[in-house]
């Protein structure tokens, strides 16, 4: 196994799995800020050993499909995960829809949460419900992220990098207890849309009996055309969004 | 149930934003997957040819997306 072959699974994979565990620190942080830290660690550590039950039951599974049939599964399906982040993404950098911001969605929770609160010892159902639910989802988006960029026998690098990006965030969130509003999301975004839609694109291709030139290293021409594209596109959606500026007389 | 239906839209979600997009997306895939199965034409073309689909797929509906 080289860098060549282990390196873009394990950078896919550490990106993209970090903007997921960013966006389920935040919703745990609100819940154990408002809530109280023992409901949200029932809540966070329900929903990791319920992923881990999953991964352990469904796991084993994937070795009994064909390799075409996988590809060809697990590439249409992060072709869709990966073109939908790359399309909001680019609507984002166009202007046409907000930027996505942690520290508002912190403060979302927060004021969803913000109801009667009982004693912190005591365990609050909503909290833990809270929690659980954030973790299973941005969980499940991990584990499919996992597989999906490591399909291609590179499971370890892919979950070295996941693992990886989760150490970094629970240590940051451990450290300074905020939502890593300072974590540059969007762009973060930007490039996991980026690199997801090639991953997704290749495996089609690997899947559906296509020769792609280059064999493996084509994945950096498919992250080119895709960046590339996804700035044509932000640049025509920046034409669109822009409000013209009133006319202001010049004085002579 | 309302659970679980929540739980399988939020599931659904992770792929589907916008309805069109995937349809394109996927009708796009079935065309090529047609072509490699029945053509066997410009066979070391079809792979270039199917990721500047997607491309043109994605800037056409971000274009659409933005005149909205």
């Amino acid at each position: 196994m080289t860098w060549t072959h282990a390196g873009p699974a394990l950078i896919a994979s550490f990106l993209a799995s970090m903007v997921e565990f960013v966006e389920a620190l935040t919703i745990v942080l609100a819940v154990g800020t408002i809530r109280g830290w023992k409901s949200a660690m029932y809540g966070t550590f329900g929903g990791v050993a319920l992923l881990v039950l999953m991964v352990g039951i469904f796991g084993p599974a994937l070795n009994h499909i064909p390799l075409h049939t996988l590809q060809l599964v697990i590439g249409v399906l992060l072709l869709l995960f990966g073109i939908r982040w790359l399309r909001k993404a680019v609507l984002r950098a166009g202007g046409k829809i907000s930027l996505h911001d942690e520290a508002a969605a912190y403060e979302k929770t927060r004021i969803k949460l913000s109801g009667a609160v009982g004693p912190a010892s005591t365990l609050d159902g909503v909290a833990v419900v809270t929690a659980f639910k954030a973790v299973v989802l941005e969980g499940l988006e991990v584990v499919f992220i996992v597989i999906a960029t490591g399909a291609n026998g590179m499971l370890i690098p892919a979950s070295a990098g996941a693992l990886a990006a989760g150490l970094v965030v629970i240590s940051l969130g451990i450290a300074i207890h905020k939502p890593l509003t300072r974590i540059p999301e969007n762009t973060l975004k930007y490039a996991v849309g980026v690199i997801l839609t090639s991953f997704g694109t290749f495996w089609i291709g690997e899947g559906s009996g296509m020769a792609w030139p280059g064999k493996d290293e084509s994945l950096f021409a498919l992250a080119t055309v895709f960046l590339v594209a996804s700035l044509i596109a932000v640049s025509i959606t920046r034409s669109y969004t822009r409000v013209p500026q009133p006319e202001t007389e010049v004085a002579n | 149930m309302n659970t679980i239906n929540e739980a399988v839209k939020e599931f659904i979600g992770l792929f589907v934003d916008d309805g069109s997009l995937a349809i394109a997306s996927i009708i796009w895939v079935l065309i090529m997957a047609f072509a490699c199965a029945h053509i066997t034409a410009i066979a070391e073309w079809r792979a270039p040819i199917f990721a500047l689909g997607v491309a043109v797929i994605l800037v056409e509906n971000v274009v659409r997306s933005a005149r909205k």
